[in-house]
Formats: structure tokens, C-alpha cells, sequence
């Protein structure tokens, strides 16, 4: 009975290159690695001389084109939380100039852009592109817990376990979209479940 | 769309700052404390005076508010003297004194300090440095991170050097007197800031774009470079504007804004920052013979191309006549 | 004014009603038998005596059982008052500014006496008398915004101005409709208003912004929203869904009078002056349907809003499920008269 038609994305426009960052740091995840694979700028020795990259596989064949593309450091994360947290380190003591672009899927992104706020870089100078999986991270709205990779709609929160209607409202902050109980009104009146995001 | 209210102040003190700048102390003619405002803000004073024929001129100017933001009591302004006036600047000087009555409008801020940063660079040219002065004096109160570097052609032509030095110290306020061959090593001091950190630029134009060019330059994205600009509207030959929904017409003078023709004849348009910045004033064109010469930061190239909207408070016209939506 | 604060309750028994003069004052919000959106705003001048206008800030006969389910609100649920770090001179405006306009509006329940930065507060109708000093948190028992929000009917955000937008980042929100401040602070004007139905492609966010942007100190705007409510409930927050969800599918052709209630939301927006940021004021008003058909008019328009209301802002405002039952009900008072345009009653 509750609406699932609501429009809210964010917007990912793409890692455009800035010319003058004195540092091109880079936190790729899984197909985002393409994203950076496939700039001219990787010809550029100077550009090169100024890029580094923070990798996580999550399962994509892209680590070894990663790391002999010439990138003056690299460094493969085994997990997004490793990923993280070697970033909030760098980030910590870094300085105006370094560039942070993020690509991979929305909850990486999301995660990723939260750590630079959290260190002051302002959100919208931060570059991202969307790459991979449509899978999202679900804030469940009555405890708060995230549930990760959600492929359905509705999907059980892997906290509390109520079932749960995803809303196309989206969270910068959390970087997670909301989770709203889909049978409050009715319990047990749940609608079948739809695989909506591969 | 929205009714101005003017305050009527009292000018109280009058102080000789530095060669060519009068700082002046405005108090509310009813007793009443001012509003309170943040740093960056700054209000337009309305000036009556008579021109050289003995007829009755206003001019109006927006000044930066360099009194303490927490301190409501007074409001004080510092105004340049400038070789050629369009008025309001030789009537500040030359005319007012103490004791003599100015409407003030309420503070807006079109350069407010961003809540969100980590530590703010504040780079001041000349008489650049006012709304530098309520920031810092806003961030001092609130235990912010900040540090003003501020350029000034001499000791005597800088104002305030020496107490905001004497206040915040040499560490935070650092000088550079264009008379002794101090200069500023602007690529040195972006180099190695904190994230977080915010830029801020006050001064004439060529100033501007050299510091927010060199903060580009050295990969400062643009959310954090912010700058202000004393756009005074430029002159031109006068030229002939209709007001459709009025039902009037006149010329605009040479050292004349739209907006300020429009005030002249008693009526009232919408204005905010009167430097074509804020875009309050944009007014629809309803036909024109002739060519508008864009003066404003505010439209897109697409509005400019189309000929159908006009900032009044810095747009000017070459041709037979501008028919205006008023 | 003291002796009129009743202890209603907003849950559980929901002993809320609205007296006489209560309805007489209700903010009706429509002015036309049918309703789309659009940039209502107006200035928010002082209005007729005795309407939701006359006072910037409206205390009315129901503000202490306001204060008391606030209060049990934020004990269960602390995340629904959070404010971010830069917003403290922010906080600081908004208690002056509700401070000020109650001891003004409403002098024999609240006074306010300043020296200096020490400020005296004193609150009869909730038995508050309080010395603090104006600039340091540590002499109130909680922050500025959640001391004098306590004390305020209505929801309130704080918008941050900065990047050409507007930020909420603080805000104290226990009668929302259906929405959730924990997940929305710190999204931007057109990320929050995201889910709302339509309105993007009318353009209608691009234009409100614009002009919030240009808001200026003391010349504060107004405008209305509205939606609709099973029960007097106040916190009809998505965190509480599955409390009042169901009350949804409890309307009755026999029980629609009361307990069908329609819920205005008076929006107003101040610029703060120390902080330059903005302050959103969300007070709710909520009057049953039996009490609104005692105004014909009301009755009348109300009806053909509802039964000519656009499917999608039915769903997006969860009217769905009851709306036939409603309309039917209403029906019965309308008799197709022309009713004059406005919200008056006639």
C-alpha cells in the first residue's frame, strides 16, 4: 500500500579530472576501477607523478591494471572497512589541493564521501561515478541499523528483522537510502518480493 | 517582494582612519539597539544631499558593517574617499558630520563565513579589509580558527593595521606594506593548509582574480574560494528608459545606475547587494531599440543572449530606448 | 491565558479537542475548491487579534499537552532533537528569537529580563524560572535549541546557508509528517524535499530556493502545508510508523467525524542574525471533521479539495486508504453551493 515511486537520487557526474590538484587521490572499489582505467590522463607523467589510489576488488579482475598503470601509489584494501580506514588516516594530515574522486557502488561512494566530510573536504568538490551493482545500503528507519547489499524490495533489516519497503530517499550522511516497516498498517500484508536492484 | 525597512541613525563620531578613509560611528535615532548580524554582512545607507543646482539627490551605497556583530549598540563604517565620486563617497566625506541623520537598511550578508570549515585565510587589498574586520571579530568570539593577511599601498593609507595587529597578534594578522616592498608569497601560504581550510578575498578587482586564480591553481576546489568585490556601477553616455507599468519615462545620467534613475523618480524597485551580484534586482526587459551592456556577475550567457532580463543596479543600454516591466 | 492550558493527550486516550474559540482560529489553508502546489509564500505580518497570525509565534490553548508529549517523545527517542557541530551561534539566535516573541506575544505567561548577557526566563505555564547565561551552554540544563524548543509548540529546523543552498543540520522534529530528522540532517534544500511527488518539474524547489536565499532579517515569510491524520496524533514520525500506521485502516463510515482529522502545518522562515542561517518553524494545527463541518464553508471546500485532490499527492500524503470513506462522509455537507473564495468563514 505505501508508494515506492519517489524521486531522489543522487547524482554521480563522473570523474572529470582536475588539472590543478596537487594530489589525485583516488578510492575506487570493484568496477569503479574502470573508471580511472580508462582516462587519458594516465598517460600523462605528470599526472601519474601526482595520482594515488586506494583499491578494493570486491570480486572484479581490475587490481593488476591498477597496479602496473603507472600511479605513483597503490595500495589494495582486502575490504571496504580496511579501505576506510586507511583513508581517514591520509586524509587526517593531508592539505589543501589533494582532489578526492570515488568510484564504485553507491554504498562505497556513500561511505567514502563521508570520511572526507568527516576530515573537511567539502562534499560537492568531491568527483564520483557509479560503477557495478545497483545494490544498496538500507537504513532502517525504526532502529537505525544498516543492512548491507540490498538487492529486493521489500528485503528483512538484518537488525531489528522487520520487513522493509525501500524509498527512493537517499542519505548523504548515513550514505544509505531509508527503510520503512511495509506492513504497519496491515502486518502480514506484504507485497511479493521484486528484484529491483542488480 | 519584500518591504524594505530603513532604520534612521544618528551619526555620532566621525574618525579619520587612515589618508583616504572616514570611519563613522551610526547609532539608532530612537535609542533603540540595532540588529544583531553576522560577520560579512552589509547595509545600504540612503544619503540625502542637493547637487550643484540645489535639486534634491540620493545616493545610496552598500557599506560593510565593521563593528563588533555581538556589540548591537552602534554600527560603524569605513568609507573610502575616491578620486572620482559618483556622489555618495565625496558626500560621506565632504558633507556629513556629526549629529547628521542616515536611513540604514537592515544588514544582509552576501560574504558570510562558512560554518562548516576548518580554518579561514582571510586576504585583504585596501579598503578590503571592513568585512574582515566583523569576521574575525565573530570568530575570536566563537573560538575560530582564522589568520588575515591584509596589503595596503602605505602605513598612513592602510587603516586599522595596527589594531588588528595589536589585537590578534602577529601570528594571525601578517601585513604587507606595497610602500616598503612587502609583498604577500601567496604560493607559500596555500601550499600547506589544513583540509577544511576556506579562502576569502576583498579588494579591487585585478586583486581578486590574481588570489582566487592562485588558490585554482594550486587544486583549492571552488566551494572553497569566496570573495567579495566593491562593484561600484560603471558610467556611460545616458540613455533613455520607459517604465510600461508606471507609465513613466526619463534618462539615465552618466554616473547613473538604472536602479538609482528608478529611485529618483520616487519609485521603488528591488535591490539587495546594488553590485550585480545577489540578482534581487533583475528586472524583465518588455522591448528595446538598442543593445544592453551586461555590468552584473548574476545572469547566465543564456539570459544575457536572450535580451528579456536586465540587472538594474549595474546594466546600462546604448540605444534609442529600454522599455522596462515596472 | 494561563487558566485555559488544558492536559490533553496527543496518544493512548487522545483526549485533544479543539474549544470553540480553538476552531473559530484554525488555520484553514484553502482559499480554492481544488488544490495544487505552488510557491505560497507570503510575508508573515502580524495578523487580525486573536488569529494563528497575530504573534511571529503562536502559543495556543493546547501548548501544554504540546510540552508534555514532546517530552515523552524525546525520552523515548533522544535522536529526534540533534544538532550539528557549527550550529551553535545558530542555536543561540533561534532561543532569542523564541524567547523574545513569547514574552512579547504573551506577557502574563512568559517574561524575559536581560543584563548583559544574563538573562532571567521565566515560564508560568510550565513552572520555569531560570537564570543563564546568553553564550555558554553549560549554564542551561540542555542545549539552547533543545532548552527553548521544549518550550515552543511546532517542529523547527535550522537551515544552514552556505554554497548556494540551504543545509538542515539542527532541528527538533516531534510532530512531523512523515519524516525523519535523524536521516534527513545534512541534506540540502532539494535532497530533503526529494521525495515529494510532482513538484520537481514544476519547478516549484528551483524558485523557493532562490528566494530563501534572499530572506532577510525581519522580513520572515510564511506559507502552508497540509496533510491528514487518523487520531489527534502529533508524532507521526516514520521511526513510529507501525504505531500509527494501523490507525489508518480503523476509519468507519460512522467514526469519520472524529477521528479523521485534518492537519495544517503553518510554515514560517526567519533569517537568524548572528549565524545568517534560517530558521524553519513547522506548527502543526489539527482539528477533526466533525469540528469542521461546524463551519459550512469549511465543510463545503474541504469536501471538493479532497474528492478532486491529484492520486499522486493522495499517496505521497497517505491518504489512500481512507479517502473514499472520508469524502463520502463529507458529502452529506456539501450541497454544491458556491462558496466565496478565501479561507475566512463566511
Amino acid at each position: 500500500m505505501l508508494i515506492s515511486g519517489i524521486k531522489s537520487r543522487p547524482e554521480y557526474h563522473g570523474l572529470t579530472i582536475d588539472p590543478h590538484a596537487r594530489r589525485q587521490f583516488f578510492a575506487l572499489g570493484g568496477e569503479g576501477a574502470l573508471a580511472l582505467l580508462e582516462k587519458p590522463e594516465l598517460k600523462d607523467p605528470e599526472f601519474l607523478a601526482r595520482a594515488e589510489v586506494l583499491y578494493v576488488a570486491q570480486g572484479s579482475q581490475h587490481s593488476a591494471a591498477l597496479r602496473s598503470s603507472g600511479v605513483a601509489q597503490y595500495w589494495e584494501a582486502p575490504t571496504i572497512p580496511t579501505l576506510l580506514t586507511r583513508l581517514q588516516v591520509t586524509l587526517s594530515t593531508a592539505h589543501m589541493g589533494l582532489r578526492l574522486y570515488t568510484a564504485g557502488t553507491e554504498g562505497l561512494i556513500g561511505q567514502v564521501m563521508q570520511v572526507g566530510i568527516d576530515a573537511g573536504i567539502t562534499f560537492l568538490s568531491i568527483r564520483t561515478e557509479h560503477r557495478g551493482s545497483l545494490a544498496r545500503r538500507i537504513s532502517c528507519v525504526h532502529c537505525k541499523g544498516i543492512t548491507e547489499n540490498v538487492t529486493t524490495s521489500p528485503f528483512t533489516c538484518s537488525h531489528c528483522g522487520l520487513t522493509l519497503l525501500v524509498r527512493d530517499h537517499y542519505s548523504r550522511r548515513v550514505g544509505a537510502f531509508q527503510g520503512v516497516c511495509i506492513d504497519a498498517e496491515v502486518p502480514g500484508d506484504v507485497p511479493p518480493t521484486e528484484e529491483l536492484y542488480k | 517582494m519584500t518591504k524594505r525597512v530603513d532604520h534612521q541613525v544618528e551619526v555620532v563620531e566621525i574618525v579619520q582612519a587612515a589618508d583616504t578613509v572616514k570611519r563613522f560611528r551610526l547609532k539608532a535615532v530612537d535609542g533603540a539597539t540595532l540588529p544583531y548580524f553576522s560577520g560579512g554582512s552589509h547595509a545600504v545607507i540612503t544619503m540625502r544631499g542637493t547637487d550643484a543646482t540645489g535639486a534634491p539627490v540620493i545616493y545610496r551605497n552598500p557599506y560593510s558593517l565593521m563593528s563588533s556583530p555581538t556589540d548591537p549598540a552602534y554600527y560603524e563604517i569605513s568609507v573610502l574617499r575616491v578620486p572620482v565620486s559618483r556622489g555618495g563617497s565625496h558626500f560621506m566625506h565632504d558633507q556629513v558630520k556629526v549629529g547628521d541623520r542616515l536611513s540604514l537598511s537592515n544588514p544582509i550578508n552576501l560574504f558570510p563565513v562558512v560554518a562548516t570549515g576548518r580554518k579561514h585565510i582571510f586576504i585583504a587589498g585596501g579598503i578590503g579589509i571592513t568585512p574582515f574586520i566583523a569576521m574575525m571579530d565573530g570568530l575570536a568570539a566563537r573560538g575560530g580558527t582564522f589568520e588575515l593577511h591584509y596589503g595596503f599601498r602605505s602605513r598612513s593609507h592602510g587603516a586599522y593595521w595596527q589594531e588588528l595587529q595589536d589585537r590578534y597578534g602577529e601570528n594571525r594578522v601578517k601585513l604587507y606594506c606595497e610602500g616598503e616592498g612587502q609583498m604577500i608569497d601567496v604560493d607559500r601560504l596555500l601550499e600547506h593548509q589544513p583540509l577544511g581550510t576556506n579562502l576569502y578575498v576583498c579588494g579591487p578587482a585585478p586583486m581578486i582574480a590574481f588570489f582566487t586564480g592562485k588558490a585554482r591553481q594550486a587544486g583549492w576546489p571552488e566551494e572553497n574560494i569566496h570573495f567579495e568585490q566593491f562593484l561600484a556601477p560603471p558610467s556611460g553616455k545616458p540613455f533613455l528608459v520607459k517604465l510600461r507599468k508606471s507609465n513613466v519615462e526619463f534618462m539615465v545620467g552618466q554616473y547613473q545606475s538604472i536602479l538609482e534613475a528608478i529611485e529618483a523618480q520616487n519609485i521603488e524597485a528591488n535591490f539587495l547587494c546594488r553590485g550585480g551580484a545577489c540578482g534581487q534586482c533583475e528586472t524583465a526587459v518588455c522591448e528595446m531599440d538598442g543593445e544592453i551592456e551586461h555590468n552584473d556577475h548574476y545572469l547566465t550567457d543564456d539570459d544575457r543572449q536572450s535580451g528579456k532580463k536586465i540587472m538594474i543596479c549595474v546594466s546600462r543600454f546604448k540605444g534609442r530606448e529600454l522599455v522596462l516591466d515596472l | 491565558m494561563n487558566s485555559v492550558f488544558k492536559k490533553e493527550t496527543f496518544r493512548d486516550d487522545f483526549t485533544f479537542k479543539n474549544s470553540p474559540a480553538g476552531i473559530r482560529r484554525f488555520p484553514f489553508p484553502f482559499a480554492e475548491d481544488n488544490y495544487m502546489y505552488a510557491v505560497n509564500i507570503e510575508p508573515h505580518v502580524a495578523g487580525k487579534k486573536g488569529s494563528v497570525f497575530e504573534h511571529p509565534i503562536d502559543v495556543d490553548e493546547h501548548y501544554v499537552g504540546e510540552m508534555l508529549d514532546r517530552a515523552k517523545v524525546l525520552a523515548e527517542d533522544p535522536l529526534r532533537c540533534q544538532a550539528l557541530p557549527h550550529m551553535m551561534t545558530a542555536q543561540w539566535d533561534l532561543l532569542e528569537l523564541l524567547m523574545e516573541s513569547q514574552a512579547q506575544g504573551y506577557p502574563d505567561v512568559f517574561s524575559l529580563t536581560k543584563d548583559g548577557d544574563k538573562w532571567h526566563w521565566i515560564n508560568k505555564a510550565l513552572d520555569i524560572d531560570e537564570k543563564f547565561t546568553f553564550g555558554d551552554a553549560s549554564t542551561l540544563p540542555y542545549e539552547p535549541m533543545e532548552y527553548i524548543t521544549r518550550q515552543s509548540q511546532g517542529d523547527f529546523c535550522i537551515l544552514d546557508q552556505r554554497d548556494n543552498n540551504l543545509w538542515m543540520d539542527a532541528g527538533m522534529v516531534t510532530t512531523q509528517a512523515d519524516w525523519s530528522l535523524d536521516f534527513d540532517i545534512g541534506m540540502n534544500f532539494m535532497e530533503w524535499h526529494g521525495p515529494v511527488p510532482l513538484a520537481h518539474q514544476m519547478g516549484v524547489f528551483e524558485r523557493a530556493l532562490k528566494f530563501m536565499l534572499n530572506l532577510q532579517h525581519g522580513h520572515p515569510v510564511r506559507r502552508f502545508n497540509w496533510t491528514m491524520t487518523i487520531n489527534p496524533r502529533l508524532d507521526t514520525s516514520p521511526e513510529n510508523y507501525h504505531k500509527w500506521g494501523p490507525d489508518r485502516t480503523t476509519v468507519t463510515p460512522e467514526n469519520v467525524g472524529e477521528k479523521v482529522y485534518l492537519r495544517v502545518e503553518l510554515q514560517t522562515f526567519f533569517r537568524l542574525p548572528r549565524s545568517n542561517a534560517i530558521v524553519f518553524p513547522i506548527r502543526c494545527y489539527l482539528i477533526s471533521m466533525q469540528e469542521l463541518v461546524t463551519v459550512p464553508k469549511w465543510g463545503r471546500r474541504f469536501h471538493r479539495v479532497l474528492k478532486g485532490l491529484r492520486n499522486e499527492l493522495a499517496d505521497y500524503k497517505g491518504l489512500t486508504r481512507y479517502r473514499p470513506t472520508v469524502v463520502e462522509w463529507l458529502s452529506q455537507y456539501d450541497d454544491g453551493s458556491p462558496t466565496s473564495p478565501g479561507w475566512d468563514p463566511e
